[in-house]
């Protein structure tokens, strides 16, 4: 029996994500390549980081970066490589230069009209006559007396 | 046989949503009493005859019926008979089921209590409803019919994918499609009000309860996939800004905003056509989550239940109903007319601030989530957006909001004096700046966010606590506190759920500032230290449970001399699907929660072990179930039960938010 549940978790993929033997002994290159973990994605997955991910794409990518940060390699360099073999896709965080401009500045630039729109509107409702409960008739009056005071 | 009679009532129901969705619409437009009045009975009919076609199916998969293909693809008869019933709507075609008898459920409730609605209103309300109703039901027989048999029925199914066999997951599907679906309610609403040509307070009084149920259910659901997220998938992440988590967070900002303007409709006569516009918006973007989950045009997560042909049908259904509601906005708006006069310094502005930045918010989750496509399709970059964008694009909206709330809901209405208001909340802002000094004393030379973060968490409590204390008058104590108690609900409602976002944010501040992670090889018996708890693993054992097999450690916590607890982490394999999951032990604390997960055996003898503390991570969930009981408190008010048509008495005491 328990044989057999151990030829099944081999046989399963492995359920973990990082895996203790993967982790530099220099706990300062760790944690960077932790940091660099989270920001990469894997591309075999779906939508996932490399450190979240228990793909075997992702466990080679987890290898790799820790082995270009011992050969010395920065953060940036380390992204580059990964940018230059996989493209863009590989980046959790897009880009700000080009096209992304449109995505990074969508934010920001729907606040402005959304806040100009608003402030405009606040501003006529400000200074405008209140056309008060006359402008209902009788009959209108009474229906809305009704609902409300229900 | 069972099963025919469901496949024959859902054609049924069909019908009747197709006469639902035409009759009543002429019977108002003509003033034809008669065909107005086809709407009430043609409503509660469509919804039994949904209900029986979901209780076929439902029947089928408690009984094992393989002959059905779903059953044989998504059951298996060594499951427990929770996860059989969980599993009628695991699947998209029982999912798109479900989906369509909630759409029914709310169109009944109109035919049930809605007596005090106009009759031309109704009849419109209740013939949108039906196209809706129509199309989904449509879209189930012709695309995703779930009733299909098999010529040769196999011995066994296939079972269900076993993430989802969990109880935080067996009821987050119905909680998020009663939230989504709530909102076809408060559309069907909004269309009717453009076709009849008025909204007035009475109107925004009726879609208030809609919308506060809606986004009730929301809360309740997105809570549950988060929380199950946290303990299942075995690392303790609570939210991933995944395309279908974002699916559902977008309706739910959208439902947020749509609740506060609708406040202004019914008390302010104002805001009448944003109202509107966001009520389409809003199941606009319930219909695009429907998409996005079940087309699997983006990647995400979610990807058990998707197929994009089937994605393209929903693409025309979510275009034809926006397109149609979106062109009657802009023939009709105008004579939504506002009344209401307020100045700069109100409720409204502030109302409306909280418009502006929860809809900017919700633009800025769709833009992130489509980005990847727009980028492909126009510019040909692959990309991806991640959780760092939408965690700096995103953030700050609500941190703005956080900071602007207190004021917001103690401004008086139409005139206040900004300067009055926050004099009265300076007891809560010097609480609050005390919680974040302290904190940012305590955590020398980490990150801002955890300071930010407890600083709003203790404004938008204490503010609550201000705002509720405040309604109570001034005079003596005593008084007072009697006062408290005969507050309407929807004043306590309010009070809790914005103490609930400002738990939860302080709850995420919190684990994501001061989280603790380790991870080593441990041999049986050894015990560690991490982050000042000790952890002791005493035993690996297997296990056998109904559809599965697990590996289970003992793991002993303690802090100091004193023990904790024990937790037993498992490593499940679910031999059926061939799928391993995780189960995370974890001891739950007020303060903190510690997570221990067991992995695999290591060659050199021993277990990977992965043990976290998280501070503060219960405050998540907290929060958001403070946010769902304030909803429940608000819909509970006498008000909508008076609205709802019972009995005639006067109103009392203070008048309600």
């Amino acid at each position: 029996m328990k044989r057999l549940c151990l030829v099944l978790l081999l046989l399963a993929a492995p359920l973990w994500a990082f895996q203790p033997d993967e982790m530099l002994d220099d706990p300062v290159l760790e944690t960077r390549a932790q940091a660099l973990d989270e920001v990469l994605r894997c591309v075999r997955c779906q939508s996932e980081s490399i450190a979240s991910s228990n793909a075997e794409w992702a466990t080679d990518a987890r290898r790799r970066v820790r082995e270009l940060l011992l050969e010395g390699a920065s953060d940036t360099e380390i992204l580059e490589f990964f940018v230059a073999r996989y493209g863009e896709v590989v980046l959790m965080q897009p880009r700000t230069g080009g096209s992304n401009l449109l995505l990074w500045l969508a934010g920001p630039a729907m606040l402005l009209v959304g806040g100009l729109g608003a402030w405009l509107y606040v501003r006529q409702r400000g200074m405008a006559d209140e056309p008060g409960v006359e402008a209902l008739s009788e009959d209108e009056r009474a229906r809305l007396r009704d609902i409300l005071d229900r | 046989m069972i099963t025919e009679l469901g496949h024959f009532a859902l054609i049924l129901a069909f019908c009747i949503a197709l006469i639902q969705s035409v009759v009543p619409l002429i019977g108002a437009a003509r003033r034809w009493p008669g065909a107005m009045a086809v709407a009430l009975p043609a409503a509660q009919v469509q919804f039994c005859l949904i209900a029986v076609s979901f209780g076929a199916l439902t029947w089928a998969f408690v009984t094992s019926d393989f002959s059905l293909r779903l059953v044989m693809l998504n059951s298996h008869t060594a499951k427990p008979m929770l996860y059989k019933i969980t599993g009628v709507w695991g699947n998209h075609e029982g999912s798109m089921l479900l989906w369509v008898l909630i759409v029914a459920l709310f169109g009944a409730t109109v035919a049930w209590f809605g007596n005090a609605l106009p009759p031309t209103l109704r009849a419109r309300i209740l013939a949108v409803q039906g196209m809706i109703g129509a199309a989904f039901i449509g879209f189930i027989l012709f695309t995703s019919n779930p009733f299909l048999r098999l010529a040769v029925p196999p011995m066994n199914g296939n079972d269900l994918n076993p993430l989802l066999q969990d109880p935080g997951l067996a009821f987050h599907p119905p909680f998020l499609y009663l939230g989504y679906v709530g909102l076809s309610m408060t559309f069907s609403f909004a269309l009717a009000a453009l076709i009849e040509g008025r909204i007035d307070a009475a109107w925004g009084r009726w879609v208030r309860p809609y919308t506060l149920a809606a986004w009730v259910f929301l809360t309740i659901g997105i809570a549950l996939g988060s929380w199950w997220a946290y303990y299942e998938l075995g690392w303790g992440g609570f939210w991933f800004w995944d395309p279908v988590e974002n699916a559902s967070f977008m309706p739910w900002l959208l439902s947020v905003a749509l609740l506060h303007s609708a406040i202004v409709v019914e008390k302010r006569e104002s805001l009448k056509s944003w109202t509107i516009l966001l009520a389409i918006l809003a199941f606009g973007f319930s219909m695009v989550g429907a998409f996005i989950t079940r087309s699997g045009v983006l990647t995400s997560v979610h990807a058990f239940a998707n197929d994009p042909e089937r994605g393209v049908v929903l693409l025309f259904i979510l275009a034809a109903f926006m397109l149609a509601a979106l062109v009657l906005f802009a023939v009709r708006a105008h004579v939504m007319q506002a009344r209401g006069v307020f100045a700069l310094e109100s409720r409204e502005t502030m109302l409306i601030i909280n418009n502006v930045l929860l809809t900017v918010a919700a633009f800025i989750v769709f833009v992130g989530t489509i980005w990847p496509l727009v980028a492909e399709m126009l510019f040909d970059r692959k990309m991806s957006v991640g959780a760092p964008f939408f965690n700096i694009a995103f953030t700050p909206f609500m941190v703005l909001l956080g900071l602007v709330l207190p004021v917001g809901a103690m401004m008086p209405w139409k005139r206040g004096k900004m300067g009055r208001t926050i004099r009265a909340l300076r007891p809560a802002l010097v609480l609050a700046v005390a919680v974040a000094l302290l904190v940012w004393a305590m955590q020398t030379g980490q990150s801002a966010m955890a300071p930010i973060g407890l600083f709003l968490g203790a404004w938008l409590v204490a503010g609550a606590a201000t705002d509720i204390w405040g309604r109570t008058g001034r005079s003596a104590l005593r008084p007072r506190l009697a006062r408290l108690r005969r507050l309407p609900r929807a004043d306590w409602g309010k009070a809790v759920a914005h103490a609930g976002l400002g738990v939860t944010m302080a709850g995420i501040a919190g684990l994501l500032a001061w989280e603790a992670e380790d991870i080593r090889v441990a041999q049986v018996g050894e015990r560690f230290d991490v982050a000042g708890y000790s952890v002791w693993l005493r035993d690996v054992t297997e296990v056998e449970g109904p559809n599965y097999r697990a590996t289970r450690a003992e793991v002993q916590l303690g802090r100091g001399d004193r023990i904790i607890g024990t937790v037993f982490p498992e490593k499940r394999v679910y031999p059926v699907a061939a799928m391993p999951t995780t189960e995370a032990g974890i001891d739950n604390g007020f303060l903190r929660d510690l997570y221990v997960v067991i992995g695999d055996p290591q060659t050199g003898g021993g277990w990977a072990v992965r043990t976290y503390v998280k501070p503060l991570a219960n405050w998540i969930w907290g929060g958001a179930i403070l946010m769902a009981l304030g909803g429940f408190l608000s819909l509970s008010d006498r008000r909508y039960r008076v609205a709802a048509g019972a009995r005639k008495t006067a109103p009392e005491g203070v008048p309600a938010e």
